[in-house]
């Protein structure tokens, strides 16, 4: 009987007030990143049940989340880029880049203050927006394309972190610093708050404001945003920046916890970025994506890699899973989209 | 066939003399046109006869070399399409200018997007249920029915896409909206109502120039019928009792002899 007399409604072409929260939940149980809520819920449940007392500690919870910190905060930049139809290589080693000068900066001041990670914090910062400069100009002036672009400054700003180091780690890290990465405010890391913020502060952005709408419009068609007025160069220009800015950030991260530039550390650290990206239903095409999707997509290669150990599998298998549910996640993506077309 | 200028309405938009090369390539060769509000008039022409480059020097797309374009009686200057946007003019493109991934008001707003008041609105927060409600009306204005206000206009039908872009244009346009092939892409019953939507919209006042190379299309909306051929305006013609066998004929510059009167 429901059915019969809410069915006039749903055809009703009027449509006059905006879907109601059941619509929503509806349509969002058919999205990518609901899918994968699910499977990390099943990880979850799967651990806990499998090592009740280890894996569901709160010691435990606690370095998920630290292990995830950085790589959400690269995450969320992006996020943005691929939304764009963009992509960027190049974060990982901009990322040492940023925490090279930093720490070279902080050595030279021969301080030990707030003021002194603060100094540090705006070199790093100017670091990885100066490389997303560069990327940004290179893919939105010259025209050559994002993979190539963010592979060569990849390969430059290592190169360039390496010149400046001679190939040693600088671990001359302030203990102002150091504090903050290996400290906690009422037991939640500092890192864990820091990226929390920035993944809200960039969900809200993303999704709420006109900067966030042009990102979607460029990726989905950046011909029609071009006629329709936008300025689609300096929006591409802008993304790379705030991809670069983000590294910037996950750079003093890095410092804090680890007290060291890990010059070999970040290699993995854009593909790991894209992985959760994909895996958090964003289009390689561009023009979809959500930013807790990219947080679900953090969460499942960590939590499975966290589970792995704790079970005494080799953690190796962790990346041999996530190989195969990238491929498949992509795969149903475009099922989807085929199906779409038809439809 | 009459092909006196139609008395009823000044032309809004008219251009006089447009030359325009690419290189050696003389796309327009002194081209004449001029449109009227509250009309549809149609643009026809062979492949190469110069109507996307008319359309586009019009739509601020491309710069003319030389010739003037007059809105309203007074000359016009148009350095970008967002010059003509300004001057209430709007473009539906033959590829359809829409964003697949977003929702039918997301695209109606492209570009423009409508933000909230106070100082959200200043931090660039988009005001969303605003945007909806007026794309809402916009439709129901044009009597567009969409199947679903809240999903990506990908999951929409072609026809349903084309309204979409259509609305917008006329959401934004005072004066003048081009219609670059707006039927090309459509099938029989979606080029039916896209053509039904052309006429209310026409009846709203603006001026709709429609570029087809359907002439059966152009035959049952047009008011008045502009041909160019290589580079110039051969005939203008109000649409009574005009057959597809004329337009041909225009266009292919086989009924010279009988049109050269008709050169405005």
């Amino acid at each position: 009987m429901t059915q019969t007399t809410t069915a006039p409604l749903a055809a009703d072409p009027a449509q006059l007030s905006p879907p109601g929260l059941g619509r929503r939940l509806r349509g969002a149980m058919h999205s990518s990143p609901a899918y994968m809520t699910g499977i990390l819920i099943l990880l979850l449940l799967f651990f806990t049940f499998m090592r009740p007392n280890t894996f569901a500690s709160a010691f435990n919870m606690r370095n998920i989340f630290l292990d995830a910190s950085t790589l959400l905060v690269l995450s969320i930049g992006m996020t943005y880029v691929m939304i764009a139809g963009g992509f960027d290589l190049s974060i990982g080693s901009v990322l040492v880049f940023a925490g090279v000068a930093a720490a070279k900066t902080m050595e030279a001041m021969g301080t030990d203050t707030i003021f002194t990670v603060l100094v540090g914090l705006v070199v790093a910062l100017i670091g990885g927006v100066a490389w997303g400069l560069f990327n940004g100009w290179c893919i939105s002036r010259l025209r050559v394309s994002a993979l190539i672009t963010t592979l060569g400054s990849m390969g430059a700003a290592l190169g360039i972190s390496y010149l400046l180091t001679d190939g040693n780690d600088v671990r001359t890290v302030p203990t102002t610093l150091i504090a903050i990465g290996t400290g906690s405010l009422m037991g939640i890391p500092w890192l864990v708050l820091i990226s929390a913020v920035f993944t809200v502060v960039g969900m809200v952005w993303l999704h709420m404001t006109r900067y966030g709408r042009h990102t979607y419009l460029v990726g989905s068609n950046a011909e029609a945003a071009r006629r329709a007025g936008i300025n689609v160069n300096n929006h591409l220009l802008s993304l790379y920046m705030l991809s670069g800015f983000l590294a910037g950030v996950a750079a003093m991260l890095s410092l804090g916890r680890f007290s060291t530039t890990t010059l070999e550390g970040h290699g993995t650290d854009p593909l790991e970025a894209i992985t959760a990206v994909v895996l958090g239903g964003t289009s390689l095409s561009g023009g979809r994506g959500t930013i807790i999707g990219t947080v679900i997509g953090v969460f499942i290669p960590a939590v499975l890699a966290n589970g792995f150990i704790i079970m005494g599998v080799a953690p190796f298998w962790q990346m041999v899973v996530i190989g195969f549910v990238v491929i498949a996640a992509v795969y149903v993506d475009q099922l989807k989209r085929q199906s779409r077309e038809r439809g | 066939m009459t092909d006196a200028a139609p008395a009823s309405a000044a032309p809004i938009l008219q251009a006089r003399n447009i030359v325009k090369h690419f290189g050696h390539v003389e796309a327009l060769r002194g081209a004449d046109f001029s449109a009227c509000a509250g009309e549809v008039t149609a643009l026809i022409g062979d492949n190469g006869a110069g109507k996307s480059t008319l359309v586009k020097i019009l739509s601020g797309v491309y710069a003319a070399n030389s010739g003037e374009i007059l809105l309203n009686g007074a000359p016009v200057r148009f350095s970008s399409p967002s010059d003509a946007h300004a001057a209430g003019i709007e473009t539906v493109y033959q590829d359809l200018s829409v964003a697949p991934d977003l929702s039918p008001a997301a695209n109606m707003f492209m570009g423009r997007e409508r933000l909230r008041p106070g100082w959200l609105g200043r931090l660039g927060f988009l005001d969303n249920a605003a945007m909806r409600r007026e794309s809402l009306q916009a439709f129901q204005r044009l009597k567009v029915s969409l199947k679903d206000m809240d999903t990506p206009i990908a999951d929409l039908s072609g026809g349903q896409r084309q309204s979409v872009a259509i609305c917008r244009a006329i959401m934004w346009a005072k004066n003048v909206v081009f219609m670059d092939e707006p039927t090309a892409a459509l099938g029989v019953v979606q080029t039916g109502r896209t053509l039904d939507l052309i006429r209310r919209i026409r009846d709203t006042g603006v001026a709709i120039v429609l570029i087809s190379h359907n002439m059966r299309d152009v035959l049952q909306v047009a008011d008045c019928i502009e041909v160019l051929r290589l580079g110039r305006r051969i005939a203008r013609m109000r649409n009574e009792g005009v057959t597809v066998q004329d337009l041909v004929g225009a266009m292919t510059g086989a009924l010279d002899s009988q049109e050269e009167g008709a050169a405005a």
